[in-house]
Formats: C-alpha cells, structure tokens, sequence
C-alpha cells in the first residue's frame, strides 16, 4: 500500500522490540464482541483506478466554466490568479498544523497577520481574527459575541439577510437564553428594523448588500443600534463588493462577518470557504477564533504568535468566547495571496468590472418580455421578477445549457411572494457572448 | 501584612471601615505567571460571596476571582488595565482588584488569617 | 549597518530569507493581475460608491510569489519532517487528492446548481456517507458540519433536540477531565452545563463517578475513544450502558478514530452520536489550521434529528434535501458542507480500501507501541500496557532536572521536529503526547526514538541551561508572549499611525 512505509519485515522486528506477538495483542483492551467485524466493503486501489472513478463522478457535473453562469446568492463564481493555487499547494502551507509553536511557522502567522490586516482594511474596522469557517457561521459568532459585549438576550435579524444565514443563526439560538426577532423576508425593501430595537436588543443583524442585491446605507441603522446600547452586525457575502462600496466600519457596523469565498477560493459545490471576522479594538476580548499578533523573540527580531489565546476553547474550555478550533486557515491564505495581487487597484477595478458586468446585464434582461430588474440599486448581483415561477425557468435554460441563476424559492420554499424571483449575478468571468446567451434563452423561454 | 484575610480561591481582603479590599494572594500570582489582562466588574454591580467578581489571564491560563465576601463595588483598581504586571509585582498592595462595600462584616471572621492561609497553601 | 545587509535593514542567511510585510513592499502603481479598463456606465451602488482609498499595497506577481514562498520556507511540515503532535495526526497528506478535487467537475459546480447539474456531486457525496455508515457501524451520517469542533456542536444539538421531542429536557452535559477544550466548549453553545468526569489511576473514564454521575438530568456523556491518554476506554460497553440506563445518549468525539478505523465500529460500542475529523483520520490536509471536515453519525434513535441537509437516492438519481419543514433542528452552515474535503476524504478512502485502512490504524498503534518501547526506560509513562495511535509521557522523569516539559519540546525543533504535543492532556502533570502516525518509517521512527533519547540524556546531564535558550537554529527564537498579550498588535498600521489608533 503507496502510504504506507513499514515493510512485513519491520512490521515482526517492531513487534518483537516491544514484546508482543502480534498487532492485536496491541489491541486487547477492545472488548471482545467489538473486535474485527466483517465490512463488505473494497480493497485498496491504485491511483489510475480512483482517478478514473472519481473521474468519471466530476464528469457527470455540469462545471461552471463550461457553461454561461450566472449564479450567486452567497457563492460568486471569480477568477483566481494561477499562482494562488501554486502557492497554497506548496506542502508547508498545505500540510503544517495550527501554528502553536510559533519559532518554526512564521510563514502561516505571517500571512495571517497580513490577512488579518487586509479583512480590517476593506471591513473598515480595527481588528479581524484569522478566520472561520464561513460566513454565516462567522455571522452567528458575531450574534454570540454582541450577546456577550452586551448581555443582552435580544437578536433582530433582518429580513433581506441571506435565507440560510438566518437558519444558521437560529439553530445556534435554539437552546439557548436568546430572543430571536425574525421578520418576514424583505421582498420589496420597505423592511423598518430601528422600530424593534429595544433596551434588551444585543444587536441588528443586516446584509450588504442585501440578500436580493440591494445595497443600502447602514449609518441611520447603526445610529439606532448605538443610541439603544446594540451593536450593528454586517454580513458580507461577497466580499469583492468592498472594492467598490463604503465599508460597513466606516457607516458605523460594529462587526463585520462576510465570507471570503470569493477571493482565491473556488466553488466547490458550497464549501470549504472562509468566514471573514472584524471588529472595533474595544471589543477584542470578546471575539471569537484566533488571531495572529506581532512578538519580539529572544534576539529583538519581530516575528508573530498566536495571541490572547484565553478566549479559545482549548484554555477557557466551556467559557471560551467560542468552541472553534480548526478554522479555515489555508482558504484565508488564498484570499490574502489573490488580495495581494490584486492590491487596491487591482481590488477596486475587479469591483468596477463587476459592477459595470452587472450593470450591462440588467439592462439587457430588463428588456426581456415577462422579466422585470426589481432592484433600483445593486453591487453584481440583482432579483428579476419574472411572470412565472422562476424554478422551471431556471430548469429549462439548465437543460439547454445556461445556468440562469438562483430562483429565491429554492432558499425560500414556503414563500409564494418568491416564486417569480431569480437572483442572477455576473462577475468578471461573465462574457459578453454568456450575457447574449443568457438574454436568448431568456426569451425563448418566457415566450 | 497581618492585617489580610484568605480565601481558600487565593483571593484576600484587607478591610478598611466598612469597604474590603480585595486582590489575589502571593502564591495566586505565582501560579498564574506573568498576569497579561485583568477583568473587573463594573461599579455598582452587587456581588454575593462566592460569585465570579473579576478575571485574571496569563499567556496561557484564565482564572476567575471570586468575591470573597458580599457587598456592593465600590472602585477597581483602573491602573491594571495599563499595568497588568502589577498584580506580580505587588499582588497584595498596588496590585489589588476591587473595592466592595461590604453587607455583611461577618463574613471576613470566616476567612483564613495569615498563618492558616500559609498553612493552606503548603498542602497544595 | 552590518555586514550584508541591505539598506532595508534586511540580512539573509544562506537559504533563511528575512521577509517584511506585504504592507512594506508597497509602491504605487504596481499590481499583481492585468484587468480589462471597466467599461464607463451610470453606477447603481445607491449613492454607496466608495470615496476613500482602502490602503491596500500594490505588489507585482513574482513579488507575491516570492513573498508566500518565502513564507512557506519558515514552518515545518509533514512534507518536511515528522510531525509527532498528539492528538492531531499529522499523517502523510496525499497529492492524488488534492488533484481530484481541483477537477472542474467538483471544484467549480455551484452549491445551488439544478440538482440535475449535480448528480456526480451528489453521488460523490452519498458514496462518502455510506463507507462512513460501514465503517462507524452507525446508520445515519449528516456530512455537512466544517470541522470537528463544529461536530460536536451538531451532534450535541441532535441530542438535545431528541430530549426535547421527548419532552425529556436536560441540562448537563458529562465531560471526562482528560477532554479536548472543544467538548465543553461545544457543550455551553448547546445551553448545557458541564460537569467533569475524572480519571481513574488507570488513565480511563472512573466507571463508578460516571455511574453516579449520571442522573435524569444529564443528556449526554462525551468520550473521546481511543481517549486523549493514548488509552482504549476497556470499559466502554459498560459506560455505554449505564449511559442508556440514565437515558442519556453516548456522544464520542472521534478525533482518534485513526487509531481503531478498519477494526471496530463505534457503533458496536454503544456510541450514539460521533464526529470525525476528516482532516485526521482521512488525511486531507490541515492547511497550517484548517479548513477541516467533520460529518457526524447518528444512532438509530437520533437519525431523525439530523440537521438538514442531507442526499437521498431514488429512480430519478439523487436528490438533496435542503428544508424538513421543522421536523429537526435546522442547518448549521450554509449550503451543503465541505465538498472539497469529501473529495480528498473519498480518494483516501478508495486508495487504502478497508484492507488498507485496517493496516494504516494497525501500523498507526504499532509506530506508537514502538516509540513508546524505544523510550520507556528514559521517560516516565504515566499508565501501564499497550497505547493505541499515540503515547503519553508526563515530565516526572524530568524532576530535579530544571528542564520542563515545554523546554524538551523546544529542544526537538533544533534537532529538526516539530515538537510533540504538550501539557495536553490535562491529567497528567507536564504531559507529552507523541502520535508518529502511520506514515513514518521504521527507519524515521528509530531516528526520532534516537533523537529523543539524546535529549532526554542532555537534560538529565544538567544542561538545563542550553534548554532555556532552545530553539536555536529556528527561523525565530523563543518569543516575548507576555509582551504580545499584553500589547496586543493585531494588524500592520502605517508607520506613525499607531498613536492615533489607540484609544
């Protein structure tokens, strides 16, 4: 077996050195009845056999460079420059652990800080942490973290926040002393959340731009947020919007959780991804994951450490600010490798392509017989109210080989206000022979 | 320092009128290592014997400090948020925590006193 | 300036490169990707355009490649060294895996892709499940928690969900002492209290203090099997029962499944709920701390309660079921789990098949025992028999010596290791837990058994002194952590911008 080094030959010399006649002799504490049971399951196989295999299950998918793609709602499909994966595949960033020993992985602490840095950059706050998993749990650690800074059991989340986001902050409130404010989902914009902060409201949780592509000015929210003592969350799912929007900091969010999906990370049907985490220095002590922090060693020389390490779980244990251990490390390192090639005007030109694509493709769809662009305002993605339910539409056009989009009845399915409505984004990667494509099939199948 | 009474949580408290003073003992801090952060509560917040009163953290370790009697905060010591290292270097002068005052006098005649804290301490 | 250093105030050595920050190799106008001139349309950012820069720094491609490359050459890895960290297997991560999941087919599909589009997805996944359902012995699998952590949070809430549909709430969760962080910390975000669970003198769960631990109150008992002493709980069947006795449910963080993979099913130890690491036992890669995987399986009485979303297989192929309508408790993450992982996991799986799992698990226990042999009459080991995948030292042969646990493992990175896990577990005092792993060579281990002998030689020789100052030939030394915490500096700020960001 190609993994495995020790020869039969090792295998009776190691055995004889530690004075037992066989493996299962080291195995003897198992109780006897759990012993060897029978799988009916394969041997081993080479790797021609497990790529042919594998293979030929990655070819029943239809990929999303190989068609016209025009889907969003949470994932964005954006070019990664190749030397990204280059580098992220290098084996002492692939295979090293967390860096608790800090004098032999500088490069992953490192990189952290620089991505710690570059997430409080375009998050327009002080501090991010080194990651989580993604960003709607990094959205539900933000609930968590305002419940704790302001020991507060209220949670108002919006309506226009991304579907399962809200799921995923409800089942973390479930069972716990929490109060959840869930309105409806905010179809047509007219959503009023000041109106619910109370004195118990830990915080507001909003989405920018929202989860139907709006994108709205979140100072007044926050003035309502800090006059009541709450604190404002914004959730970014595309995280490319930032190149081009005013940060969520500067309107006054006091945290930020996004996903970070979209730079340097692919698809991959929904995961891994990685959850971008920033805040206000003030409430650091609070925040949930790791974070990388700057050290002299022993000679003077500034490197970095894992740092105010009380707040995690393997010291605080049931008190720790949050039980995540393994986080998304090297999916953050491929966000600061893109970010640092892209650099502010790489950044904020990929933002303008993707507006302008955008902007391009709602004209032309606006035009469509039977599609109407709902949004006034929008970043590269946008709702089309069609004049039948979206789901079929986005079926038909599958099976002809364009991927329209995401109708919002697939996220909300109990909802007849969401059957005509189709999320449609377009990125850089959208050409325009994709948007003509896209506009004919359109037609063709409202006509 | 025969004035200071013990808890056996290695928190101790000087009584001055009818306020306590309350910090973490020699031995505590020794324990802890290099204090990093300190916790305290907030002015006007009532504790009750026993409850979590403030939080000590080291690089690697979290220790809470619990109120070794009951009564109502009346000051923290605000230099520690600067100076954590205080609490090493002067843990039962400078270094204290919290003022409380006190509901219940009675309560400090059942702390340890200095001979039966050290005698405690040599146990562990 | 000293000699061969450059006016940046840098000096290289030999093949060790000094790197500053991204931030400080900025210059403007440069860029490290070429996009097309946007064409000029009315924007329709709501009056929301960004006004002021971001502060980003512009850097040119082989001035990011050199910067990362860099980088990587200062941190150890499994590629580079033996990485014996306990209770982390740092196996070998296979190459064949990583190519298949950068397939198009699996590495650019959408998550909300028609589910026609998706069939090889969907199969990928419903395959992975059922080598897991064989090999855990357990009949429900829910893939999509991220990480082990992650797990435990959703099976205890698959626990906690079923207790209340019985209308049998509780509140405490039962935690042996020896535990990762992780259990309880998973425990309090469930609303549940924890209660300890001590050791007995033979480094397993005290049967009796479970027994008379477990009240009606108590909805579960988390145990880590083989636990974090390196030890196989002998007494599971017997925990396991009085767990079900009490009504309780029998939660396993399966954090050390590598060790007993291929040749027991947890479910035939009475085991309810267990996560695994697929970052561990199915070798995809840590990634310097993650992303990691980690499905859940479910007893029969839980499997109702999975989170949503999970595959189903019918004549028309397969299908995903994204909303129970309320019937369990939700979703935990947003779309349907770490696809890319289940990939890396699947090719793993299929290139050892089960003989080759059984023998990764039995050369996994027969690395430690060997270790553990090669040592034993230097280091102290807390517990007597055999270990499984790793083996626990604690520092009692280090008494009088100066050295402390901490100083040993320092001391392994100058002899070109990555040290072993310490002061973890927390039930013996200064613990060292050493996991070789199945990957590493008899060779390989004779020379760590041989460096580790050296050191230990050094220490109680009373060079306590060139302990303290160990590592010496890292890229860093020992740091100032104290400092660090105290002050922390969490991002780059431009030179002079540090006063006004204070607050």
């Amino acid at each position: 077996m190609r993994y495995l080094p020790l020869t039969e030959s090792d295998r009776r010399a190691m055995l004889a050195a530690i004075g037992v006649p066989s493996v299962d002799s080291l195995f003897r504490d198992v109780p006897e009845t759990a012993r060897d049971p029978v799988f009916d399951l394969p041997d081993h196989a080479g790797e021609i056999e497990v790529e042919r295999d594998l293979g030929a299950l990655a070819a029943q998918n239809l990929a999303a460079g190989s068609a016209p793609f025009f889907l969003g709602a949470g994932a964005y499909r954006h070019h990664v420059p190749a030397s990204v994966d280059a580098l992220i595949q290098r084996g002492e960033f692939l295979t090293s652990y967390t860096p608790y020993q800090p004098e032999i992985s500088q490069g992953t602490l490192q990189a952290l800080f620089e991505f710690q840095t570059q997430v409080a950059l375009i998050a327009g706050l002080d501090v991010a942490n080194a990651s989580m998993y993604d960003g709607a749990t990094a959205c539900l650690e933000a609930v968590g973290m305002a419940r704790r800074v302001t020991r507060r059991r209220r949670v108002v989340v919006s309506g226009a926040l991304h579907p399962q986001y809200r799921e995923v902050t409800g089942t973390g409130l479930r069972f716990l002393d929490a109060e959840l404010d869930c309105p409806a989902p905010d179809f047509d914009g007219t959503e009023s959340l000041a109106g619910r902060i109370d004195q118990d409201t830990a915080c507001v949780v909003v989405q920018y731009p929202d989860f139907f592509g709006r994108v709205r000015d979140l100072a007044p929210l926050a003035g309502a947020c800090h006059a009541a003592g709450a604190l404002l969350i914004a959730v970014v799912t595309e995280a490319v919007a930032l190149g081009a929007l005013e940060s969520p900091g500067e309107m006054g969010a006091d945290i930020v959780a996004a996903e970070g999906k979209s730079l340097g990370n692919p698809l991959t049907f929904g995961g891994p991804y990685v959850g971008l985490f920033a805040c206000r220095d003030r409430h650091v002590r609070q925040m949930p994951g790791r974070l990388a922090g700057e050290a002299l060693d022993a000679d003077g020389r500034r490197g970095w450490v894992l740092t105010l390490a009380t707040r995690e779980q393997h010291i605080r244990r049931e008190k720790s600010t949050s039980n995540i251990c393994t986080n998304s490390g090297l999916c953050a390192l491929a966000f600061a490798i893109h970010l640092s090639l892209l650099g502010e005007a790489g950044f904020t030109r990929l933002a303008r392509l993707n507006h302008a694509r955008a902007v391009a493709l709602a004209e032309r769809l606006d035009a469509v017989p039977g599609a109407a662009v709902v949004n006034q305002s929008f970043f590269n993605e946008f709702t089309l109210r069609l004049d039948r339910p979206a789901a079929g539409v986005v079926d038909a056009l599958a099976a002809r080989g364009v991927l329209a989009g995401v109708p919002v009845s697939r996220l909300l399915p109990g909802e007849a206000d969401a059957a005509p409505l189709l999320l449609v984004a377009a990125t850089e990667t959208v050409s325009e022979d994709d948007m003509a494509a896209l506009e004919a099939a359109l037609r063709e199948a409202l006509r | 320092m025969a004035d200071l009474r013990y808890s056996e949580d290695h928190e101790w408290v000087r009584v001055e009128g009818d306020i306590a003073v309350i910090g973490i003992s020699e031995y505590a801090q020794d324990q802890l290592g290099d204090v990093v952060f300190v916790e305290l509560p907030e002015p006007g917040r009532a504790v009750a014997q026993g409850d979590e009163a403030a939080v000590v953290e080291s690089v690697k370790a979290a220790s809470e400090v619990y109120a070794p009697v009951s009564g109502e905060v009346v000051a923290v010591n605000d230099p520690l948020a600067d100076d954590p290292g205080l609490v090493n270097r002067e843990p039962t002068g400078g270094g204290w925590f919290l003022k409380v005052r006190m509901s219940d006098p009675d309560e400090v005649e059942a702390l340890l006193d200095e001979p039966a804290y050290r005698n405690f301490v040599s146990t562990l | 300036m000293s000699a061969g250093t450059g006016a940046d105030g840098i000096r290289h050595r030999g093949l060790r490169f000094e790197e500053q920050l991204i931030f400080e190799q900025h210059a403007d106008g440069r860029t490290g990707v070429d996009l097309p001139e946007p064409p000029a349309v009315a924007d329709r950012l709501g009056g929301l355009a960004r006004a002021a820069p971001i502060g980003l720094p512009g850097l040119s491609e082989p001035q990011v490649v050199r910067h990362f490359t860099r980088l990587s050459q200062k941190n150890y890895a499994i590629d580079s060294g033996l990485y014996p960290l306990g209770s982390c297997t740092m196996k070998h991560n296979p190459r064949l895996n990583e190519k298949l999941a950068r397939l198009p087919g699996f590495a650019d599909i959408h998550p909300l892709q028609p589910q026609s589009t998706v069939q090889g997805a969907l199969a990928l996944m419903d395959r992975l499940a059922g080598w897991l359902r064989a090999l855990t012995g357990m009949p429900a699998i829910a893939l999509s928690p991220a990480a082990g952590a992650h797990g435990e949070w959703t099976g205890l809430m698959t626990i906690r969900s079923a207790h209340e549909a019985a209308g049998d709430a509780r509140k405490r969760v039962l935690v042996p002492d020896s535990a990762h962080g992780t259990n309880p910390a998973s425990a309090a975000m469930c609303g549940y209290e924890v209660a300890a669970v001590p050791l007995n003198a033979r480094g397993r769960v005290d049967l009796a203090a479970l027994k008379s631990a477990l009240d009606g109150d108590v909805a579960a008992f988390m145990l880590t099997n083989p636990n974090t002493c390196g030890l196989f709980e002998d007494e599971i069947l017997e925990q396991a029962g009085a767990v079900r006795e009490a009504g309780a449910y029998f939660y396993s963080d399966g954090a050390n499944f590598n060790a007993i993979v291929g040749r027991v099913r947890p479910g035939d130890l009475g085991i309810d709920c267990m996560h695994l690491n697929l970052h561990k036992t199915f070798s995809t890669p840590h990634g310097g701390g993650g992303p990691g995987s980690g499905p859940i399986a479910l007893s029969e009485a839980l499997a109702p309660f999975a989170p949503v979303p999970y595959v189903v297989g019918g004549p028309d192929g397969f299908r995903l079921v994204e909303h129970d309508g309320g019937a369990a408790f939700g979703r935990v993450k947003r779309f349907h789990g770490q696809m890319g992982m289940f990939v890396r996991a699947l090719a793993y799986i299929l290139s050892h098949g089960i003989d080759g799992l059984r023998q990764a698990s039995s050369d996994a226990v027969l690395n430690a025992n060997y270790v553990s042999a090669g040592l034993a009459d230097l280091m102290s080991l807390p517990y007597d028999g055999p270990c499984m995948h790793e083996v626990l030292f604690d520092d009692a042969f280090l008494k009088d010596t100066g050295v402390s646990t901490l100083d040993l493992a320092k001391a392994m990175i100058d002899e070109g290791y990555h040290p072993a896990t310490i002061y973890f577990p927390l039930v013996v005092h200064g613990a060292l837990l050493l996991e070789p792993t199945e990957t590493e060579s008899r060779e390989s281990l004779d020379h760590l058994v041989a460096t580790l002998r050296g050191i230990v030689r050094r220490a109680l020789a009373g060079e306590a002194d060139a302990f303290h100052a160990a590592p010496a030939h890292a890229p860093r030394r020992r740091f100032d952590e104290t400092a660090a915490a105290r002050r922390p500096v969490l991002r780059w700020r431009p030179p002079g911008a540090e006063d006004q960001a204070a607050e």
